[in-house]
């Protein structure tokens, strides 16, 4: 026994609120999901078919487990359609994971090397944005990079263009809004690996004879690559399924697989088919999301 | 000093035996505790007096912190007894002990203020709203706080920080405290008064204090009685003054102080005097120690301030065959430190010899220089024999 | 760690301003449109406030901005309940069986795509033929949150002096009563931030709403998105301006309190 077990055993009792919730909230769903992609599209309410009812008994079950199949996921494979649009969803998530890390670098950079006081507030600034409603920011550039907006009046003035260019509904204005909404979720694991490289190191590396520029490409950025990881992780992941981004800046002709499932679920109300989308691209991400989880425990032990 | 520590010193100088003893306050029976592979304290047993104020001291690492948590209630032993008057307390939680402990970084609650700091364990202490108050004054005005009862601990300098830590531990009135470290974050002035505070403290309340420190001169000049430990035992437990004079190992001597030590073998023993002959040193007269040392390879050990030195060899009387230790060398080194200096000799035989002596005139007229030959002497019973 | 932190170059400083100016100057700039009183964006017809009173008239939208405003402060303290409990476990638990799958449990909803979780709770929800609308929404975003407040409760909590419970437990205090007594009042701001937290970003949800939300009960976000796809409206600027100067002002309170009271708690050590 210590001091440290005398608090454990209470503290471990608070486990079991949250737990319980996850389970009921969390796990219990992606069951469903499961189940639904097993099932077929019914023009009823729920819009699905079998569904599990205890009034039929025992037989009522086998026959409803009897009735799920593997159809959903047969069209899906079949079907260009869905393939080319996760396809176009990883393509997409890390082309925008590494504009993250080339724009994101240098301001986590700048940051890990302002005099300490301002360190907090410039964090602070970078969070600001990210607390401000998502949606009211790519509202934002919408704003701007409408036909008639701030950028064309800006370039027009600047005789940079001669008439208006085209900026929304093309993937530049879908990369731009990507990378703006994420860009918080790179720096910040960036800089606090940053923040913790010894300037020491940077000295020693000048004293032996290297450039402030190879000192950089020499040890900085390999020592700052669990930062990097770990913002690569947490850009890439969540962008894969993005739909508002690309629905509302991007093209109409391709689309990423969470504009596609939204389009199946609400439109097409074909929930089955919509769950086997979630199933697959679940499983393209179980390996990323596997690594995440190893990388945060990591982060969380070293404390 | 108390009295019980004075006489069994007194006691053990005359080889007398002690018929009373009274019953430990804290009795520590073969207590050990492992971390893993690594034995933190090792079948370690130590009996501490009430009114006492007993210090561990030892190298970091040694396990004294370890020790000190066990009796706080923080670590439980692997095996072995801890008897608080008798009763056992090694399984009581530390939120039921009569023990309270004064943290190296006083932990203060940072959300409340000195008096509801101070008063914080009053709350389970079964008194009322009165007492509590009262009690609180109490404290406050021992530990000479008066007036600074509202502030809270980031409002308040490092001394003032320790005195709350001290107040908030004795406001229980317990029968052990316990202080980890308590003036390893004072300055020097500072830690030189509160030393001076805590003894007179201890002294007024009667209570048993236990300290575990790893600097010397606070143990020396505190405590009654110091535990010295390494690697999780105990190496000697003693007063300040048998620590020093009569250290029970030669790492004890070594740890302890500043200490010459000089190889040799015992060629006679007769009557209580012991004929040593060191490594190329010669003869050397000294003492037999109160335990007498089994087998002839020794070390003779005499602390710096004990021998004294003379230019022109020994006046005729203090020499060889009256008994005196002498060796002949050539100053090597000075340390002037303002109060004295420490002289190091090349010996002729090889080894050297660090003496020290007190300037105690104010205009330099006699002191020793370099290269100059000296002989260093010394009485055999300022020498301790140690087993190598 | 960092001793002295080097100079900054001048591509730093380059690179810091231009950053900081990508981020903000399209917030900025919605904030100046919202008070053009010409309705086109091209043209600047001056300052007014017509398209806030538009706003305030506007019944469908202020509706939806009450739901919103009901989920969020519902989510929030639920989120913020439960999310603090699994900090504590996960801090001071030590190791239990089911620790991995919980933290799991708990850090996955921070990334998982929130299409795949949006869809899974509202399966859930038809299988147990629950009524949508603001409940299950509040469900959604709880289930949702619960994570942000966990993390930032969690690392408050390991970076809390052990010594200061210790030493209330030396006072009398039993594990339970030590916590409460000095553990919980000094995490305070941490469990505020992460309710903020928590509040902030059920408000601004669109995808997970738009799934468990009912017939007839529609959430801020989702009325602004189904104007916005529509194209940009001059009302919409007005709504943004409004929620993003409400969110600024809780944010700065927020870091107040939170700087007062951890600078408390590091001074109050010695030295």
């Amino acid at each position: 026994m210590s001091a440290k077990s005398l608090f454990s055993a209470p503290a471990r009792r608070m486990a079991i609120a949250p737990y319980v919730w996850m389970v009921l909230f969390f796990l219990l769903p992606f069951g469903f999901v499961v189940k639904i992609s097993l099932s077929q599209t019914v023009l009823a309410q729920p819009p699905y078919l079998p569904v599990f009812d205890l009034s039929g008994g025992m037989a009522g079950l086998r026959d409803a487990f009897a009735a799920l199949s593997l159809d959903n996921f047969r069209a899906l494979l079949a079907d260009h359609l869905y393939v080319a649009s996760y396809l176009r969803s990883v393509v997409v998530a890390f082309t925008s994971t590494v504009l993250l890390l080339v724009v994101g670098y240098p301001i986590a950079y700048g940051m890990a090397r302002l005099p300490r006081r301002w360190q907090g507030v410039a964090m602070m600034l970078v969070i600001v944005p990210f607390w401000t409603s998502f949606l009211i920011r790519i509202y934002a550039w919408m704003n701007i990079l409408q036909h008639d907006g701030l950028l064309n009046q800006v370039l027009l003035a600047l005789h940079v263009v001669s008439a208006p260019v085209v900026w929304l509904s093309t993937d530049s204005a879908m990369y731009l809004g990507i990378v703006y909404s994420y860009l918080p979720f790179m720096i910040l694991p960036l800089y606090a690996t940053l923040a913790k490289l010894d300037p020491m190191l940077l000295e020693a590396a000048a004293d032996l004879g290297v450039s402030r520029a190879n000192a950089f490409w020499m040890v900085t950025v390999p020592l700052s690559w669990r930062g990097m990881f770990a913002g690569a992780l947490l850009c890439f992941i969540p962008i894969v399924g993005e739909f508002v981004i690309p629905d509302l800046l991007a093209g109409s002709d391709a689309m990423m697989i969470g504009q596609t499932l939204w389009l199946e679920f609400f439109t097409n109300k074909d929930w089955p088919l919509a769950s086997a989308l979630a199933v697959v691209l679940l499983g393209l991400l179980l390996v990323p999301l596997l690594v995440y989880d190893r990388v945060q425990r990591r982060q969380l032990e070293h404390r | 000093m108390t009295n019980s520590a004075d006489t069994i010193d007194k006691a053990a100088a005359e080889d007398t035996v002690v018929v009373a003893y009274p019953a430990p306050l804290l009795r520590i029976d073969t207590v050990t505790r492992r971390f893993g592979a690594h034995i933190a304290v090792d079948g370690l047993s130590l009996d501490i007096q009430a009114g006492e104020f007993f210090a561990l001291l030892g190298p970091s690492g040694c396990g004294k912190t370890t020790l000190l948590r066990m009796l706080a209630g923080f670590e439980t032993p692997d095996e072995g007894r801890i008897a608080l008057n008798g009763e056992d307390i090694a399984a009581v939680p530390p939120h039921r002990r009569p023990v309270n402990m004064m943290f190296q970084n006083y932990a203060l609650f940072p959300h409340l203020n000195v008096r509801d700091n101070i008063g914080f364990g009053l709350k389970t202490a079964g008194l009322t709203r009165a007492g509590i108050d009262e009690r609180v004054a109490e404290m406050v005005a021992l530990v000479k706080l008066d007036g600074l009862e509202k502030r809270k601990p980031d409002q308040l300098s490092g001394g003032q920080r320790q005195r709350v830590a001290l107040a908030r531990a004795l406001a229980r009135h317990p029968q052990l405290l316990l202080l980890d470290e308590p003036l390893a974050a004072l300055d020097k002035k500072l830690r030189e008064e509160t030393q001076a505070e805590l003894m007179a403290l201890q002294r007024q309340l009667g209570l048993t204090f236990v300290i575990v420190t790893h600097d010397q001169d606070e143990a020396m000049s505190m405590a009654d009685r110091i535990g010295v430990m390494k690697d999780g035992r105990l190496q000697q437990v003693a007063t300040p003054r048998r620590l020093y004079e009569a250290p029970a190992s030669r790492w004890v001597a070594e740890f302890v102080g500043d200490i010459n030590m000089i190889e040799g073998d015992i060629r006679v023993r007769d009557a209580h005097r012991l004929t040593i002959e060191g490594r190329g040193v010669g003869t050397l007269f000294a003492v037999e120690p109160r335990e007498a040392v089994s087998g002839d390879e020794v070390c003779l050990a005499i602390r710096p301030e004990k021998i004294r030195l003379s230019r022109r060899g020994l006046a005729p009387g203090l020499n060889h065959s009256g008994g005196m230790n002498s060796v002949e060398g050539v100053v090597s080194d000075v340390g002037y430190l303002g109060g004295r200096s420490i002289y190091r000799l090349k010996l002729d035989y090889g080894g050297m010899l660090r003496v020290a002596l007190a300037n105690t005139a104010r205009l330099d007229v006699d002191s020793y220089g370099i290269d100059e030959r000296v002989t260093a002497w010394f009485t055999p019973d300022d020498c301790v024999v140690l087993p190598r | 760690m960092a001793t002295h932190p080097l100079r900054l170059s001048r591509f730093n400083i380059v690179s810091l301003a231009l950053g900081f100016a990508f981020l903000y100057l399209p917030i900025v700039i919605l904030m100046i449109y919202s008070f053009n009183a010409s309705e086109l964006v091209t043209v600047w017809g001056g300052w007014s406030a017509r398209w806030y009173v538009a706003f305030f008239n506007d019944g469908a939208m202020l509706d939806a901005a009450r739901m919103s405003a009901g989920v969020a402060v519902v989510s929030a303290t639920l989120a913020t309940l439960l999310g603090t409990l699994a900090a504590v476990a996960l801090t001071r638990g030590g190791g239990f069986r089911g620790r991995t799958l919980m933290s799991g449990m708990l850090y996955a909803p921070l990334v998982l795509p929130e299409v795949i979780t949006g869809l899974s709770l509202l399966l859930l929800f038809v299988a147990v033929d629950a009524g949508r609308g603001f409940w299950t929404v509040t469900i959604a975003h709880t289930t949702l949150t619960m994570c942000f407040v966990t993390v930032i409760v969690q690392s408050r909590l390991a970076a809390l002096d052990r010594s200061l419970e210790e030493a209330a437990m030396d006072l009398g205090r039993d594990p339970f009563r030590a916590f409460t007594a000095v553990t919980l009042p000094l995490i305070w701001p941490a469990v505020a931030a992460g309710w903020m937290l928590a509040f902030t970003l059920s408000l601004d949800d669109l995808v997970i709403a738009s799934f468990t939300t009912g017939p007839g009960s529609a959430t801020l976000p989702i009325r602004i998105y189904s104007e916005v796809r529509r194209g940009v409206k001059p009302e919409i600027n007005a709504i943004c301006t409004l929620i993003v100067g409400f969110i600024a002002m809780l944010i700065v309170l927020a870091s107040l309190a939170t700087k007062l009271s951890s600078s408390r708690a590091e001074s109050a050590a010695p030295l």
